[in-house]
């Protein structure tokens, strides 16, 4: 079997993988990025709505144009690019990586790393996972899905649609629908507010009269070949009322319902995954609880701006940069854990006397709610936050001078964060 | 019109009709299966849990029991010939009462009287020690060791192109309308209006076989689909078990299931609703809380949280609850298999025998075909293979190399291959080769799949579907024309 | 006097719910804003209301089937169904760079229709050391 060596082998090449790869490439590191796709770019190729890059480029960009400022500078650096080929397996060692690699141009490859970085993204929770009842007919797709059969492959999935969930990428659809000419006939959401921004709720449902349904619940899908339809009911104290259930006539369901980080490659390999956010759980660095193995991106946790997937990635990239010069990292590292209302934090550790960027989800919708870091149980640092809501992460840094060594010999005391 | 007439027209491919076929396959005859489905194994045996019984479950005096030992035994060498996954992994029913206890005594009982070899009643240590994940609170149990899974789709595709292979014709979409017995032969029409010819017919059409008996004067019966819901967990989920675990049995049904697959996943069911619709495949939530409430109990562990699908699937049962096997009293030369519920899978192979028998018993010649060949060449699959297999199957075909399901590691090449033994709809191809049906649930390898039909089909993307008939994926292509009325704003 | 309008204000993350009448005279008065934009953007919506559109053109002989174009500004809603239909019915041949133009100034709003992609004539592409 052909092998290659690299410092880093990232795994994605979607905006969290080249954002870490330029970043480790920039300080003159041998890398690679292995891509499953034809091209570069991942799911950001299909998103061509506008709306991204407003943080990082100061300009409102579809997601191919976003991808696009990457690619080009990866196309121009030193960076080994492995299209259509995926990653069959990864074996930690003490000393290095080895990663067997799989494609139709590539063959079977063995890539041997001193780092990797995992970047593989998402996927979309399903059907089964929320466990409708009812049939099983053709015509039920992921939000995700039917984009890219829309926007890259130029079919409509169907002409009359139900969409469940209030995400972005829900009312995006039905916008996209629209304008392809399907009819909407409603988004359902099981929460009492939306789930996507006040922006999607006007240019994607309102401008287009697409009904919102919010605090319901699809209790059944219909239909033998082809959906038919589907019932919807209002929640009543958590429970589908079934008598003020309605029938919508449709033959095609969209389902928004989040997303899962796609971590089976790293658990294989023994990444360890944190419950709290389906990804690994990562020290200061985001390096996982492999040595030299990191984590960015959707994979690590699921974001909501591509912006902050690619800045992750640049720190990430920076951990990698680190790691390959001096080693892991040699001091105690503090634990970082969610407080009240807090759903998790990550990164999962912090070190002492350095600066720290975290990014949190919070469990609970609130006005003027405020941000605290506890530090061994006295409050450290506070910040108003206007308004918070499970779908919308906060990030905030914390500088190293906030942070100081804790006496020598002595475990870093572990900070709580809570939005109160 | 030719008319050529066969000598065996077998009316079902499901795992029944397979077997039938697959065991007449090694005679110099004739034989046809009808399939009213796009494809094999797409009614009663699609749902099928996968379970190879051990055979403690019916009375020595059923006609079930006695075919579900034989059929048991008859597995290694199937899976030998034919290369579907099967492992005899056993079978633990768990007490957890003393009352119950009795019943495992009772079947202990019967499973002696029916010959289940190595049957042992086990101490809740015992029990605990088989099956760690076990609720500790079990009070003891039976152990069948003799107990396996299959996957069924493979089991049945593998029969059916094995049959083919050895000159079986296999006709899909072909369900039966109309039949004429002219005193030579039965004349058979499709409602397409296709038609065959064929001298002695075997039904084995499931649901539907009632139906078919009356459209060829045969024996007055009904088939009463009794459903059943299950639910499909990831790989590795914490619930898997070693063995397939079942509660104390109730009188109608052997209970809710935690059930090991051959691929590494588990499910849990089925529930047993007896239903007026035999198209009626609906889920419901109530069966959900039911059965991970009943699953818990057993195997405490279960969470709902690694659900990746459910599906439903009804048993064709028949008063009496036992299997109708037969000449016809009333038809000629029509030889019923009616009422081939569970264990219908684990008896097939030996249904398969008791059927060639009766053919036999009713005047059929039975020549044995010396060119027969019991064997099927494997299919390569990427998931099974070594990296150094891997490696040279990917030099040699480059779509060895392209992974195109990354959830259950399904090749490009494997689909190709799919489509090519005639399997072309979404979930043909997805029984066949699996992809599609792991933990994204063909979210990121739909459109994959799609494209790699209409390119080895030419059938534009639109004529695709998921099942046959009316199951299209996608509704049309992007054009000027789809933008009726204003569509920018309202 | 028309009958008063709810807008959600999408000038800023704060999205005021605002009311806006539109009188006799066309001027226009708004309620329920917490800023200037608020007022400038409840004008606009009710008088001229205008959105980024994005959108798909069919390729001839490209590497993939279509590529993704958007208006270079916001476009009057009026004017969207036209636009889209003369999207759908356009054709592109690669190669195509990203922020080329595919229409200029669009049925005289002076908006332009660029595409959002770089798509090769070929569908190989360098920089795979795998490849070859």
């Amino acid at each position: 079997m052909r092998e290659r060596q690299y410092d880093a082998v990232v795994i994605g090449g979607g905006a969290a993988g080249m954002a870490a790869a330029l970043r480790i490439t920039g300080a003159g590191y041998a890398t690679a990025i292995v891509e499953r796709e034809e091209g570069l770019g991942g799911i950001l190729m299909q998103c061509i709505h506008n709306g991204f890059g407003l943080h990082r480029f100061k300009e409102e960009l579809t997601g191919p144009e976003f991808a696009e400022r990457l690619i080009e500078q990866v196309n121009t650096s030193k960076i080994d690019v492995f299209l259509k080929t995926t990653v069959m397996e990864i074996t930690p060692d003490k000393d290095s990586r080895k990663l067997v690699v799989c494609g139709p141009d590539t063959g079977v490859m063995q890539l041997n790393a001193r780092a990797v970085v995992l970047a593989m993204g998402c996927r979309e929770r399903n059907r089964g996972n929320l466990g409708i009842p009812g049939t099983r007919p053709s015509g039920i797709f992921t939000a995700g899905l039917a984009q890219r059969l829309i926007n890259i492959e130029g079919y409509v999935p169907g002409r009359r649609v139900v969409i469940i969930g209030s995400g972005d990428i829900g009312l995006i659809m039905a916008r996209r629908l629209h304008w392809v000419g399907a009819e909407v006939l409603g988004v359902v959401e099981i929460l009492p507010y939306p789930s996507g921004i006040t922006r999607n709720i006007v240019q994607c449902l309102q401008d287009f009269h697409i009904p919102l349904y919010l605090s319901h619940v699809v209790t059944r899908i219909d239909g033998r070949d082809r959906v038919e339809g589907v019932e919807v009911a209002p929640l009543e104290n958590g429970a589908p009322d079934k008598s003020r259930a309605f029938p919508i006539a449709c033959d095609t369901v969209l389902l928004s319902v989040g997303l899962i980080p796609e971590n089976e490659l790293s658990q294989h390999a023994g990444v360890r995954i944190g419950h709290d956010t389906g990804g690994p759980v990562v020290d200061a660095r985001l390096m996982t609880n492999l040595e030299g193995v990191f984590a960015c991106g959707n994979v690590l946790h699921v974001h909501d701006l591509v912006d902050w997937v690619a800045e992750e990635a640049e720190r990430c990239g920076d951990g990698v940069v680190a790691y390959l010069e001096a080693g892991a990292v040699p001091m105690k590292q503090g634990a970082v854990t969610p407080g009240a209302n807090v759903k998790y934090v990550v990164p999962h550790h912090y070190l002492p006397g350095q600066d720290a960027h975290f990014s949190l989800r919070a469990l609970i919708v609130k006005d003027r709610a405020e941000l605290l870091v506890r530090r061994a149980g006295s409050v450290i640092k506070r910040r108003v936050l206007r308004h918070v809501k499970p779908a919308e992460m906060i990030y905030f840094k914390i500088s190293g001078e906030e942070l100081p060594p804790s006496p020598a010999r002595e475990a870093p005391a572990s900070l709580e964060i809570a939005v109160e | 019109m030719s008319d050529e007439c066969y000598d065996v027209a077998i009316i079902g491919a499901g795992a029944t009709g397979a077997a039938v076929a697959r065991r007449l396959a090694a005679y110099e005859l004739r034989v046809v299966l009808l399939e009213k489905c796009v494809d094999v194994c797409f009614g009663v045996s699609k749902a099928n849990s996968g379970i190879i019984h051990a055979g403690f479950h019916h009375p020595v005096t059923s006609l079930k029991a006695r075919l579900e030992i034989r059929g048991n035994l008859m597995f290694e060498q199937l899976h030998h010939e034919l290369g579907f996954p099967f492992k005899r992994v056993g079978i633990l029913v768990a007490a957890f009462s003393e009352e119950e206890m009795k019943t495992v005594q009772r079947l202990y009982q019967q499973g002696m009287a029916n010959g289940v070899p190595r049957l042992e009643i086990c101490s809740s240590e015992r029990m605990r020690l088989l099956e760690p994940k076990l609720n500790p609170d079990v009070v003891g149990g039976l152990y069948a060791p003799t107990g396996g899974i299959i996957e069924p789709y493979r089991y049945v595709f593998a029969l059916v192109e094995n049959a083919q292979r050895n000159g079986v014709t296999l006709k899909t979409e072909f369900e039966v309308a109309e039949a004429r017995h002219d005193g030579d032969a039965y004349t058979i029409l499709s409602r397409r209006g296709d038609r065959i010819r064929a001298v002695r017919v075997v039904n084995a059409a499931g649901l539907y076989a009632d139906e078919v008996s009356r459209i060829f004067g045969g024996e007055e019966f009904k088939i009463i689909p009794r459903k059943g819901e299950e639910f499909l967990l990831e790989r590795n989920a914490a619930g898997l078990p070693r063995q397939v675990i079942f509660p104390v049995p109730g009188r109608h049904t052997k209970g809710i299931l935690v059930i090991p697959t051959v691929e590494g996943t588990m499910m849990v069911g089925p529930t047993a609703t007896e239903v007026e619709d035999k198209e009626d495949r609906a889920t419901t939530a109530e069966h959900l809380e039911m059965v991970f409430a009943q699953a818990v109990q057993m195997v405490p562990v279960i969470s709902r949280r690694e659900i990746i699908t459910s599906f439903s699937g009804s048993r064709p049962v028949l008063e009496g609850n036992d299997f109708f096997i037969d000449i016809s009293k009333k038809a000629p030369h029509f030889i019923q298999a009616a009422g081939i519920q569970s264990p219908g899978l684990t008896a097939s192979p030996a249904v398969a025998e008791y059927i060639k028998d009766l053919l036999k018993q009713d005047g059929l010649a039975l020549v044995e075909k010396s060119a027969f060949d019991p064997t099927l060449p494997p299919v390569p699959r990427v998931r099974e293979m070594s990296t150094a297999q891997l490696a040279a199957m990917a030099a040699q075909d480059p779509r060895y190399g392209h992974i195109a399901c990354r959830c259950e590691t399904v090749s490009e090449a494997e689909i190709v291959e799919a489509i090519r033994r005639g399997h072309a709809t979404l979930d043909g191809i997805k029984f066949y080769t699996r992809a599609g049906m792991g933990r994204c649930q063909g979210g990121f390898c739909t459109y994959k799949v799609l494209k790699i039909i209409a390119r080895e089909t030419g059938l534009p993307m639109e004529a695709i579907t998921k099942r046959g008939d009316g199951s299209y994926v996608l509704s049309h292509r992007i054009a000027p024309d789809m933008l009726a009325g204003e569509v920018g704003h309202a | 006097m028309t009958v008063p309008k709810e807008i959600i204000c999408l000038g800023c993350p704060n999205g005021c719910h605002m009311t806006c009448e539109q009188h006799a005279d066309g001027s226009v008065t708004v309620t329920g804003h917490q800023c200037e934009r608020g007022e400038d953007y409840a004008s606009e919506e009710l008088l001229d209301p205008k959105r980024v559109v994005t959108a798909v053109v069919a390729l001839d002989d490209g590497p993939i089937p279509f590529a993704p174009v958007k208006t270079d500004k916001p476009i009057p809603v009026t004017k969207i169904h036209s636009l889209l239909k003369t999207l759908y019915r356009a054709r592109a041949t690669p190669p195509i760079r990203c922020g080329d133009m595919l229409i200029r100034d669009f049925s005289g709003t002076g908006v332009n229709v660029t595409f959002t992609r770089t798509i090769p004539a070929d569908t190989t592409k360098n920089n795979n050391p795998g490849s070859g």
